[in-house]
Parts: C-alpha cells; sequence; structure tokens
C-alpha cells in the first residue's frame, strides 16, 4: 500500500511559491485534454480553438480585457479579505448592488447630461457594494455570525433584487415589455479606449490601477502589515493593538467597494443598461483569480487575464466544435483544485513512502518505526 | 383538511433533501472538517441521478447512481484537504464551483427531458388511516430513508465507541493523534459519508422533488444545509427540526406566490435565504452556546507528524 507523506519544510520554498500556478495550469491542460478526448473532440484542435483563436486579432484582445476588468477588481479586493483571513465570499452580490446604485443617476434622471454624471456614477457603484458588504461585516463585528453563510446567502437576495427591479419599477416603458431599463444616455456611458481598435472601455484602466494601487497598500503601508498580521495570527495582531473588528470591516467595505465599481463598469461599459442577469459569475469566478494570482494584486492581473480568456474559449468551443459553453466552469473549477494542490508544495515536501522502500533504509527510519507499524 | 395534509406532505419533500445533506455534512463537521461543497456535491448527485434514471429507466439506478455520484466528488475534496492539507473553505469552495460546471456541462442533453419518479411507498393499511397515515406512511421512500439516516447517526454520534472517538477527532485532532487513533483514515470516511448524504439529497431532488433536470437545480440548498448545522449547534435532532422549519419557508413562500399575495414573487422567493440569515444571526448572538458545540479543530488541516 502507498501512502502520502507531507514533510514540513523548514521555510516556504520560493521556487514553488512562483512555479505553482504554472503546474497548476499545466495540469489543467492535462485534465482539459482528457476531457476534451473524453467529449469526442480532438484535444489539439480544441486547445487551438480555446486558447489561441480567441487572441489572435486587436479586436479580441479587446474582448479580452471587457472579460479581464471586472475579474481584477473584484480579486484585488478579494484577496485583501483572504489575506486577513476573512472570507467574503458574496462579490456577486456586491457586484450587482454597486451597478444597481450606480445606474441610478441615468435611469431615474436620464434627462442630467454633463461630464459630473459618470464619476457620480462610480462613486455610487462603490458606495452600494460597500453598503451591500457592510451587512455581512456588521453581522461578523456584532453577532460573530458566519460571515461566509451571509455573504452568500445576500447573493440570492441581490440577483432577485435586480430581477424585481428591471421587470418592476426600473423597467423601460418603452421598451415592449422587456425585462431591461433604458438605454443609459451618452454621458452615462463608459468611454471606450480605443474607438478604433476594439470595444475595450476605462474599466480596464480601473483594474490596473485598482492593483496598483492595493499592491502598494499591501506591501508598503502599515496598513498591509495590520492585514497580514491579524490573517496568519489574530492573537499577535491583538497584541499590537490592531482591532480584528475593524479590519472586517475595512476589508469587506474595499472588497465590496471595488466590486461595486466593476458591476457600475460593466453596466455602463459592456452592457449600456441593467438587465435581470448582468453577470456570467464574475463575482465567483474572481475567487479563482485571487487563488491563482496568489493573493497578490500583480499576479492577480496575469490570473485575470488568463480566467477571461477561459470565458472567451468557452463561447469559442461553443460555437465551433458545439460542445457547452459550461467547459468554461469546468475549467475554471479545475485551475482553481490545482493551484490549491500545488500550493501545498510551498511549505510541504511530498513524499511517496510505499512498503519496500521503508524496509531497505531502516537504519534513517528508526524514529518512525513505530508510526510506520501502526500505518499498515 | 386534505389541503392541510397536501401542504404538511409538501414540506416534507422539500425539507427531505435539506436534512440529508446537513445530516451529511453535521458527521463531516464533527469530525473537524469544514466541507463547503455541498452544493457542489448536491448537483453532482442529482445530474448522476436524473441520468442514471434516465438511461436506464430505473429511478432506484438512478438514486444509487446519485449517491455514488456525491461520493466520488466528496472523495476529491478528501484527498485535497486531508492527504494534501490545503484550505478547507477555499478546496470546499472550488468543489461547489467544480460541481456546477461540470453538472451544467454533464446535462445539456438531459434539459428537457422527461424524467422518471421514484414511487411512493404505501405502506398497505396503515396508510388509508385518515390524515396521519398519508403523512406517516405514505411517502416517497427517500423520505424514510432521511428519518432513519437521522436516528442512525444520533445512536451512532452518541451511543458508540467509534461515534465518540469522531467526535474526539473533531474536538482535537492532536490529542486523538497522540492516543494513536488514525484521524486521516477517520476523516476520509466522514467525509465520503457527507458527500454520498449530499448525492442523496440531490437525487431526491431531480428524481422526487422535481423530476428533471434544471441547471443549477440545487438553487442555494447546499448552502442553507451548511446553515442548518451551525443552526442546529452540530446535534442532529435540531437538524431535523430546522430543515423542517426551512422546509415550511420554502413551501410558504411558492403558496403564497401562487395565491397571488400582492407581494413581488422576488420577495417571497428570497425569503428562505433571507431566513437563513436570520436564523444565522440569532444562533449565533448566544456565544457561549455556539462555542461550546463548535468542534474546537474545525476547519484546520492536521499533517500528523512523525
Amino acid at each position: 500500500m502507498m501512502r502520502l507523506e507531507l514533510v514540513k519544510r523548514p521555510q516556504r520554498s520560493a521556487l514553488f511559491s512562483m512555479l505553482s500556478p504554472f503546474i497548476a495550469f499545466a495540469l489543467t491542460i492535462i485534465a482539459g485534454a482528457v476531457l476534451f478526448a473524453l467529449l469526442g473532440v480532438n484535444p489539439l484542435n480544441a486547445f487551438k480553438i480555446y486558447f489561441v483563436e480567441p487572441i489572435s486579432q486587436v479586436w479580441q484582445l479587446h474582448e479580452l480585457a471587457i472579460k479581464a476588468a471586472p475579474l481584477i477588481l473584484i480579486a484585488v479586493g478579494l484577496s485583501v479579505c483572504y489575506k486577513a483571513n476573512i472570507w467574503n465570499i458574496g462579490a456577486e452580490g456586491q457586484f450587482i448592488f454597486g451597478a444597481i446604485f450606480g445606474s441610478a443617476i441615468p435611469v431615474l434622471f436620464p434627462q442630467f447630461e454633463g461630464p459630473l454624471v459618470l464619476p457620480l456614477m462610480l462613486l455610487l457603484g462603490m458606495v452600494g457594494g460597500a453598503a451591500y458588504a457592510a451587512i455581512p461585516a456588521f453581522l461578523k463585528t456584532r453577532f460573530s455570525t458566519n460571515e461566509i453563510l451571509t455573504s452568500l446567502m445576500l447573493v440570492y437576495v441581490a440577483q432577485l433584487f435586480l430581477d424585481w427591479l428591471v421587470r418592476g419599477p426600473w423597467r423601460d416603458p418603452q421598451g415592449h415589455g422587456f425585462p431591461q431599463t433604458i438605454q443609459f444616455g451618452d454621458s452615462a456611458v463608459l468611454p471606450e479606449l480605443m474607438p478604433d481598435a476594439g470595444r475595450a472601455n476605462w474599466g480596464f484602466v480601473f483594474a490596473l490601477v485598482a492593483a496598483v494601487l492595493v499592491w502598494i497598500l499591501m506591501g508598503r503601508m502599515l496598513k498591509g502589515f495590520e492585514v497580514r498580521v491579524l490573517g496568519s495570527s489574530p492573537r499577535a495582531g491583538r497584541f499590537a493593538g490592531f482591532g480584528l473588528n475593524r479590519m472586517v470591516f475595512f476589508a469587506f467595505l474595499l472588497s465590496g467597494a471595488l466590486a461595486g465599481l466593476a458591476g457600475i463598469s460593466e453596466v455602463s461599459g459592456a452592457i449600456g443598461q441593467l438587465q435581470p442577469v448582468i453577470s456570467p459569475g464574475y463575482g465567483f469566478t474572481a475567487i479563482i483569480v485571487a487563488f491563482l494570482g496568489r493573493l497578490n494584486p500583480l499576479g492577480i492581473i496575469g490570473a485575470g487575464l488568463v480566467l477571461a480568456l477561459t470565458y472567451l474559449g468557452g463561447e469559442a468551443v461553443q460555437s465551433a466544435l458545439g460542445i457547452s459553453d459550461k467547459v468554461a466552469r469546468v475549467f475554471q473549477g479545475m485551475l482553481l483544485f490545482f493551484v490549491l494542490g500545488c500550493d501545498t508544495l510551498i511549505h510541504y515536501r511530498i513524499r511517496l513512502i510505499g512498503l519496500a522502500l521503508t524496509k531497505q533504509e531502516p537504519a534513517a527510519k528508526i524514529e518512525a518505526a513505530p508510526k510506520l507499524k501502526e500505518a499498515r | 383538511m386534505d389541503i392541510t395534509v397536501n401542504i404538511l406532505l409538501t414540506i416534507a419533500t422539500a425539507a427531505t433533501p435539506l436534512l440529508i445533506a446537513a445530516i451529511g455534512e453535521l458527521v463531516v463537521e464533527r469530525s473537524g472538517v469544514l466541507n463547503l461543497g455541498v452544493e457542489g456535491m448536491m448537483i453532482m448527485g442529482a445530474v448522476g441521478g436524473f441520468g442514471a434514471g434516465y438511461l436506464t429507466g430505473s429511478p432506484w439506478l438512478g438514486l444509487l447512481a446519485a449517491i455514488i455520484m456525491g461520493a466520488l466528488f466528496s472523495l476529491l475534496f478528501a484527498v485535497m484537504t486531508l492527504s494534501l492539507a490545503t484550505n478547507q473553505v477555499a478546496t470546499g469552495l472550488s468543489l461547489t464551483l467544480l460541481g456546477l460546471g461540470l453538472s451544467g456541462m454533464m446535462g445539456t442533453s438531459f434539459v428537457g427531458q422527461p424524467g422518471v419518479r421514484l414511487p411512493n411507498l404505501d405502506i398497505p393499511g396503515l396508510s388509508s388511516i385518515p390524515v396521519v397515515g398519508k403523512l406517516l406512511f405514505g411517502q416517497d421512500p427517500v423520505f424514510y430513508i432521511s428519518i432513519a439516516l437521522t436516528a442512525a447517526v444520533m445512536w451512532f454520534l452518541f451511543k458508540t465507541r467509534t461515534g465518540l472517538t469522531l467526535r474526539s477527532i473533531g474536538d482535537s485532532h492532536t490529542s486523538a493523534h497522540a492516543l494513536g487513533i488514525k484521524v486521516i483514515r477517520y476523516r476520509y470516511l466522514a467525509v465520503i459519508f457527507g458527500g454520498a448524504c449530499a448525492g442523496l439529497a440531490g437525487g431526491h431532488l431531480s428524481l422526487v422533488y422535481t423530476p428533471q433536470w434544471v441547471e443549477n437545480m440545487s438553487a442555494g440548498r447546499g448552502w442553507i444545509a451548511l446553515a442548518l448545522v451551525v443552526f442546529a449547534s452540530w446535534r442532529p435532532w435540531r437538524v431535523l427540526a430546522g430543515a423542517y422549519i426551512f422546509g415550511a419557508v420554502w413551501i410558504g413562500q411558492l403558496h403564497a406566490q401562487a395565491f397571488g399575495i400582492p407581494v413581488p414573487s422576488q420577495v417571497l422567493s428570497s425569503l428562505p435565504y433571507l431566513a437563513t440569515v436570520v436564523v444565522l444571526v440569532l444562533i449565533s448572538r448566544n456565544k457561549r452556546l455556539t462555542m461550546m458545540n463548535t468542534p474546537a479543530s474545525l476547519g484546520q488541516p492536521f499533517v500528523p507528524d512523525r
């Protein structure tokens, strides 16, 4: 009988810390090849359609940026939460509330135009996301309610609330009964970066700026140190005078605001109106982005682009090969699995122990001998 | 009278999957492992159960397939968190995300197909007793399984030596390990049991509750089951009570929608989720109760030292 044994490394391995996302990606590709083969498709051909063709032209790179922007924005916020050991998994709901708050201006005051509209919308979007994230933060700090479950439950509530808005009070009266709001006016639309080349809008710039700012915050400022200390040892943090409750609010409000900004940018830039569904699960995919990026804002930029490609690839194989675009979700899930598995290599060496092997080197195993007997 | 009986019957049907999934997760958490992948294992059970039932025509084989599917899927989680000591929260989340994607892909060809329904088990004679007969002796087979499972888990955890060992592992894996208990092996078995239960709960959804395949048909029930375990402060009989309260909320909002109560349907649909939040707040306000009952090593990875 073979078994795995983890041997703690004296210190974390810098090599595997860098390599693990790449190993994970390679393993995902291998598993993906098996998956495609099972579906009766030539894996090489499928990979070409999935990973290469969607980014072979300039306008397609713009589409990639459109998909990557919300993922990066949300994941950067989540990385701060997860570093602090605070589990906000309701970013999808905060994204939706950001979109709703920001859209209030073009929907309720369509006659209000000018250069002030957009900044106000973005600000309101951040307020909306942060306000919605404040609910689980408040419940956690005040009643010590588990934030994982509350933040997730609020996602369902947010989806239903948006559904009610666009079918009820905010529905476009001239929309032939379609569940959607009016098209936003020109001054409420996030401008495109290079209109001649493609559709990418300022949302992508927001994402890059947010990533750099949070990177500076986490690496160069006391607040970042506080996040890391409280995350790895709340007790040590208390002795240093860092408040855990304040940290819960800080992490939730920051990640909520960024998710809200992502929401209003998506609606104002890529969609142009509110609809019953405005996100293909960005808030959940961003969790994968955060981990693939090693909870490092700069790594998250790269991870966001990779996950954005899985969305585009999913659409591409659906239209070219007739495979369900759910294949994208499968790729994303597998990627996260492999990343988490590879992360073990950072802290541990993995040894495969077979019985034959242990018998051959008794001298080195004297200490472990009783344990091994027990394992048989 | 008939209407009351019918409503009670539907409440039981809505409560059954919640109860089964939560009872499974309770055993997992009692062993000190937090598996947030219930939703993913449940939906995999649902698609596996529907698929096997649809292809073989036998709902019983479907139910079996659902259980196997859930157990196999949980094995993935077990290898990651127990053998590779990964973060349990993140791994559980990824199990849910993967399950939702994989089930959607596997179920593409099942959408809109007629499913098979597990027949009700009418116990002759007893089921014709007015009122009580139909409720207690004329339900679907999974209902009986859920009740038996609750009783069995109660007995196992609190009346057997193995159950005591399992609980001791959940409270302190280091002490249990020092006593020579095989922590990892116990936890493997617990996680797989939890997966089988979640799979069975999913099978109930696609073979009894609504015998068809709809994407994301678990609709957050796995998460509610997780909340139920906290709500029940890790006691099986309280899980039973909680599952029926939530079943009642779920059915209540459906009936309210059907009666055309002048409240937007979305508000009613969000009631089960809001109720979960409220219930969690109420229970966690009592810090002493929660502290006393939470398995002390819940969610912490364990690597046996040599």
